[in-house]
């Protein structure tokens, strides 16, 4: 190596430990600062909000009354397929790794994640997967229109040109998540302080631990499942065509062991935040914190033996029926144990109910609603009635929406003061809370009995006795979506404006993250804190 | 402890490595529907190309930062553990990638197969294919004018089996190699990882060798039904690892005749090993379920 490459590369290297960030937009693009990916990753998530969110309101007044209304069958199956893709992979897990960037540094007590650079490449990832998935509205033949599920043979003999990029950028999504993942794991076993014992360790960052597993095990199933996908649409394979001797029921066996783990990929982050958030406006510990950490673990082995109750309906054996059933309903148990775990922390607490703890709260009530109706479909032999029916959209809703997201919302008003510096809008924040739980219920609560009366899902008409609960659940989606503005003024006004916050925030909160001013300083804990 | 953890400075590679990536798939996307559904594809094929020769440099520039922190002592114990840890994941999703195509062969053959020629409960396949009668190999598809299948399959005694020893032999030179390299043998070192390398490209030849016999007097291409499939799925995809593989090891002997690693620290070298082992073993896999039974 000559003088002139070591000194480019000395000044790439250039170790920045006791600067500030870099001058202007090239410390966005260029960053290995956690904590500046970690905003990355949740402002880009906040955008994609928006923008799954303005597809679920093309799908509400599509609904609004019976018979067509602004859309034509195609686009409206189009809608409904890229408002799953945007908001499972664009919003819901981004924010998480988003708030994992964030916070498990600060809260193991380490200097940054542990592949700085890699860490950076992931968001970017991120970045281009999205512009491929979005460029399908622009291919001959729109968007995809199968369903975020994309079944063969719709998506693969019938496929139209867009779900080749579809498929390119599930690829990157995968990649995406599989080096965030990675990261992840090495962070937590590798930078925690001296005395951060893993029984000790936070329960966020416990189920990010688990969650990271999960996504290193799934992800590259779900990649090795769309690769088969574009040689049969493009090589003239036939794995889903029973033409050749394929199948395309194992389309659905594959896709679901992929997603039905998924599934947990994005509630056992929020389970992690809400058993963070519960015991500091409770101000008591957690109620059986090992308890909480063995049912996290529980549900996810357990997330990898269940997927074929998305399938009751496609043809398998009795066996197998009986098995999958089961393995389902044991999921409750180690579910009931958070939600019972939950309960009791606040239990005879002397509870303060600022916006973070409204959230959370409401979070254990409607995700257990999500839950129990899961149990229910869970059922063989009932889910052939439910599947497929609006009765389904209203279960995954309840548990994505005032679950999934309900906690990401608590776990932002949380943790915002301490990004920011500055104390967010507490009467807003009341306000944003209340207009988001009233209309997330009348959005989806109507939707059980349109589905137990027989309404299918992924049909832009329906029959007119279905009429009042839909406009209901249209008037209730346009509310949602008009209140999630007041969030993105919150959370944007909380980044120049408000009342400084203090090192701690709250009242007594535990964890190391309050250790450290507020705003958190640009390095942390460049010499690990000692735990006790 | 982890107050030396080195955290690298800003860095631009991750952003263009992405644009590369995207200019690449982006493209690739068009070639193959330009393919499916006729458009014209010059120019993706010569973005496509821009796109992964970006990709590609940055990649080597980036590993080259790498190495040169690694000799300039600046990873840290903690680093060098955080780098073992992600390898080893790494290679875990690997296995699972490896683990669906297996699921795949197993389910059409126990499953799939004998369900659409009348096995089990339903007899489904009277209203599709009632002539069609399930073996493995499968030379008759249900649905022959569509998807031709087959006349013979590879034999696994002869190429397959010289293959398996191939590749069973290179883990053992490789092992050598690792030996001489924490005894300080540099020369054995260089002479082992050189023959493991020979090794691994005389394996890919072979593997190429037998593709050309399977296109050209087996019929056994790649869109001749579902045995066909499963069979170039897996073993090109190992192929794909192998020829990585390989690429690693070249660079590991390159950098071995310029005088890196020592005895303890040359995770670069483990990692490489690491990767060979793991394709060694989904061999022993393929050969076993794919070719013998």
């Amino acid at each position: 190596m000559n003088e002139a490459t070591i000194d480019i590369k000395t000044n790439e290297m250039a170790h920045d430990d006791h600067h500030g960030p870099a001058k202007g937009i090239t410390r966005w693009l260029y960053t290995t600062n956690h904590k500046d990916i970690g905003t990355l990753y949740l402002l880009f998530s906040l955008l994609m909000l928006f923008v799954g969110g303005a597809m679920a309101l093309v799908i509400r007044t599509e609904l609004f009354a019976p018979g067509m209304q602004i859309t034509t069958p195609e686009f409206y199956n189009q809608m409904v397929s890229m408002h799953g893709l945007v908001m499972i992979f664009l919003v819901i897990m981004p924010t998480f790794i988003g708030l994992a960037n964030w916070m498990i540094p600060l809260m193991i007590g380490a200097p940054d994640m542990a592949l700085p650079r890699l860490n950076n490449w992931s968001f970017w990832v991120l970045v281009i997967a999205s512009i491929v998935l979005m460029s399908t509205f622009f291919v001959e033949g729109g968007a995809p229109s199968g369903g975020w599920t994309f079944y063969a043979p719709l998506s693969t003999e019938y496929a139209k040109p867009s779900i080749t990029f579809m498929i390119l950028s599930i690829h990157l999504l995968g990649m995406s998540s599989i080096m965030g993942a990675l990261n992840i794991i090495s962070t937590i076993f590798n930078l925690r302080a001296p005395g951060m014992g893993y029984m000790k360790m936070p329960l966020f960052v416990w189920t990010w631990l688990i969650t990271a597993f999960l996504l290193l095990a799934v992800m590259p199933v779900l990649a090795g499942l769309v690769t088969m996908m574009l040689t049969d649409i493009h090589f003239g394979t036939s794995f889903f065509n029973a033409a050749g001797g394929g199948d395309p029921v194992m389309f659905q066996h594959l896709f679901w062991f992929f997603g039905h783990p998924e599934v947990y990929i994005m509630i056992l982050p929020a389970f992690g935040i809400v058993s963070m958030i519960l015991p500091t406006f409770s101000r008591k510990p957690l109620f059986g914190y090992d308890s909480m950490v063995y049912a996290t673990a529980s549900i996810a082995i357990l997330s990898m033996i269940v997927w074929a109750h998305h399938m009751f309906t496609a043809g398998m054996p009795l066996a197998g029926e009986i098995f999958f059933m089961a393995t389902t309903m044991i999921i409750a148990v180690p579910t009931g144990v958070k939600v019972f775990n939950w309960i009791a922390t606040m239990f005879q607490g002397s509870i303060t109910f600022e916006t973070p703890m409204l959230f959370a709260i409401a979070f254990v009530a409607l995700f257990t609603i999500g839950g129990l109706s899961g149990v229910m479909m869970a059922m063989a032999s009932v889910d052939i009635q439910y599947h497929d029916s609006y009765f389904i959209v209203a279960h995954f809703h309840y548990v994505l929406v005032p679950g999934a997201l309900f906690a990401i919302y608590a776990g932002v008003y949380y943790w915002l003061p301490k990004w920011t510096g500055k104390m967010y809008n507490e009467t807003l924040g009341q306000i944003h809370f209340w207009l988001s739980f009233v209309s997330v219920n009348l959005t989806f609560f109507p939707m059980h009995f349109v589905g137990l009366a027989g309404m299918p899902r992924r049909i832009p008409d329906y029959s007119l006795q279905f009429s009042d609960f839909n406009a209901l659940a249209t008037i209730g989606a346009f509310a949602f979506g008009i209140s999630q503005l007041i969030f993105a003024y919150i959370v944007i006004r909380a980044m120049f404006a408000g009342k400084p916050a203090t090192q701690e925030v709250w009242d007594n909160p535990e964890g190391l993250e309050w250790t450290i001013p507020s705003p958190a300083p640009y390095h942390t804990f460049e010499t690990p804190p000692e735990v006790k | 402890m982890s107050s030396n953890y080195y955290v690298p400075a800003q860095s631009k590679m991750p952003l263009v490595a992405s644009i590369g990536l995207f200019t690449m798939m982006f493209s690739f996307g068009h070639i193959l529907n330009a393919k499916t559904y006729e458009y014209s594809n010059l120019l993706p094929t010569v973005l496509m190309g821009v796109g992964f020769v970006s990709l590609m440099a940055v990649v080597v520039y980036w590993f080259k930062i790498v190495i040169w922190e690694s000799r300039n002592a600046m990873h840290s114990n903690l680093m060098d553990k955080s780098y073992r840890w992600s390898m080893g994941w790494f290679i875990s999703t690997e296995v699972m990638f490896f683990a669906t195509f297996f699921g795949v062969l197993f389910y059409v053959r126990y499953l799939a197969v004998p369900w659409l020629s009348s096995e089990g409960a339903k007899e489904m396949n009277i209203l599709l294919w009632p002539d069609f009668i399930g073996s493995w190999p499968l030379f008759q598809n249900p649905d022959p004018e569509k998807f031709p299948g087959p006349k013979a399959i590879i034999n696994p005694l002869q190429v397959p089996l010289l293959n398996t020893i191939i590749l069973v032999t290179s883990s053992f030179t490789l092992t050598w190699a690792h030996h001489a390299l924490r005894a300080g043998k540099r020369l054995a070192l260089r002479n082992w990882l050189m023959v493991t390398i020979l090794l691994g490209i005389s394996f890919l030849s072979l593997q190429v060798e037998e593709y050309i016999e399977a296109y050209t007097e087996l019929d056994l291409t790649f869109d001749s039904g579902i045995y066909a499939n499963t069979f170039f799925l897996l073993t090109g995809f190992h192929g794909a690892h192998v020829t990585l593989g390989t690429i690693m090891l070249i660079t590991m002997l390159g950098r071995v005749m310029k005088g890196h690693f020592t005895a303890n620290n040359h995770f670069a070298f483990e990692a490489s090993s690491w990767y060979w082992h793991f394709v060694d073993v989904v061999w022993i896999g393929l050969f076993l379920f794919v070719y013998i039974l």
